[in-house]
């Protein structure tokens, strides 16, 4: 009687381990996501993605709707092709909808944003998104800012300009 | 001179102890099963593993409540509660569940195996083993290795869920962070096999060194009472040292691109 009840203890424990992985592995992890049943797959591309992951949320007026699983480069156009599995109820996409792609935050994760149509025809599944909006780069909103700070005409640039014109008239002193 | 001769002979005991115990790791762990060996087995994996079910859940719950506290505080001033979800989760499944439950093991179960090895030394039970042809190592130190190794990471698997269950109390059900960014983040940010899988080989690592390092101190005491004190100090000081200093070792492998 004894060893029996130790070997149901025993059995106990190793079966609470064995959920504890389990949770770990779906819950945690996500294992589970990569293999769900009840969603249809769409493909966006993006001329610049930098910053977005597989597994990263799709949204639509802020609600999350799905998940990006694969991003690829298009060997011919040589842009960015993301693949987003969508919640199978979310089926009512207009084929003129908008992705693009978004950042939680000031510096947090990048996912996709889609802002729906009012075309009458839906994406189904294998269908593209073609309107799209590259991720923001905050290199390139730098430059172009510098940029337009170089070339509009500013107080200081008047100044400069004006500044020749004395130069030669003290150069002309001398 | 006299100190230097201490010092040698230190050095030599030192060397020979660590050479014996990897004598008696190779034997119990080649040894082939005795008569019996599953009962026996199962035995102790109720003493070391089920007994110290209860420290194991309670450490974990309340670790898991502090990090969600603590990690909370520090994250709301960036505005970033959101990911307090993975780090909960990263820092009990890659460091605190394998680190903390090998700590706890070595007090809460290695203390208690070097002792009864010990007095079973002291009170000539393993002499009177080898007498009657019962081989020792097979017989009380094989079970026990073997229950140590396996029971520690299960521990540490069961720490961390319950850890990462109070971390999920505290900050979505307490603190309000938001339910779906606490698990979306964890998921979008821990790996089964970067993170978990190398969790559990860390736990088995260290199952590996305290239940050694606990069964080999109890082999080898010096059999008197005061000997095996002495040994019972230095598997919890022994464990505690090799988990900590292993665990750097172990991180600086699997995670810090070596």
């Amino acid at each position: 009687m004894k060893t029996r009840t130790t070997e149901l203890a025993v059995g106990v424990f190793v079966i609470v381990a064995a959920v504890a992985l389990f949770f770990l592995a779906m819950r945690v992890s996500g294992l589970s996501q990569s293999t769900s049943a009840n969603t249809y797959t769409i493909t966006a591309s993006f001329d610049n993605i930098s910053g977005l992951t597989s597994r990263a949320k799709v949204t639509m007026s802020g609600v999350s709707i799905g998940r990006v699983t694969k991003i690829s480069l298009d060997p011919v156009r040589l842009n960015a092709v993301v693949e987003m599995q969508i919640n199978s109820d979310v089926d009512e996409i207009s084929t003129d909808s908008a992705a693009s792609i978004l950042t939680a935050g000031l510096l947090g994760e990048k996912y996709i944003g889609i802002v729906p149509g009012a075309d009458e025809t839906y994406l189904k599944n294998g269908d593209e998104i073609t309107l799209t909006q590259s991720s923001l780069v905050l290199e390139d909103l730098i430059g172009k800012f510098l940029f337009n700070k170089a070339t509009e005409p500013t107080p200081a640039a008047t100044t400069a300009e004006a500044a020749p014109t004395a130069a030669s008239a003290t150069d002309a002193g001398f | 001179m006299n100190v230097i001769q201490r010092l040698g002979r230190t050095t030599i005991e030192r060397v020979e102890g660590i050479g014996a115990a990897s004598i008696l790791l190779g034997r119990a762990l080649f040894a082939r099963p005795s008569l019996g060996g599953v009962s026996l087995f199962i035995q102790q994996m109720y003493r070391v593993g089920v007994l110290s079910l209860l420290i194991i859940i309670v450490s974990g719950l309340f670790i898991g409540l502090v990090l969600g506290l603590q990690g909370y505080t520090i994250l709301v001033n960036y505005g970033s509660e959101s990911a307090l979800g993975t780090m909960v989760a990263l820092v009990l499944v890659r460091e605190l569940g394998p680190v903390v439950t090998a700590l706890l093991f070595a007090g809460r179960a290695g203390s208690a195996l070097t002792a009864e090895i010990g007095l079973m030394k002291a009170t000539e039970q393993l002499a009177s083993m080898e007498m009657i042809g019962v081989d020792p190592i097979r017989r009380v130190i094989a079970p026990r290795l073997w229950a140590g190794m396996i029971s520690l990471p299960l521990l540490a698997l069961i720490f961390s869920s319950v850890g990462i269950l109070g971390g999920k109390f505290v900050g979505v059900d307490w603190l309000g962070v938001y339910d779906g960014s606490f698990w979306g983040n964890m998921q979008n940010n821990v790996q089964f096999l970067n993170d978990i899988v190398n969790g559990v080989i860390k736990s088995i690592v260290f199952g590996v060194v305290c239940t050694w390092i606990a069964v080999y101190q109890g082999y080898a005491c010096v059999p008197t009472s005061e000997g095996i004190s002495t040994a019972t100090t230095r598997t919890v000081v022994y464990s505690s040292l090799c988990v900590l200093a292993l665990d750097f070792v172990l991180t600086a492998v699997m995670f810090g691109g070596l």
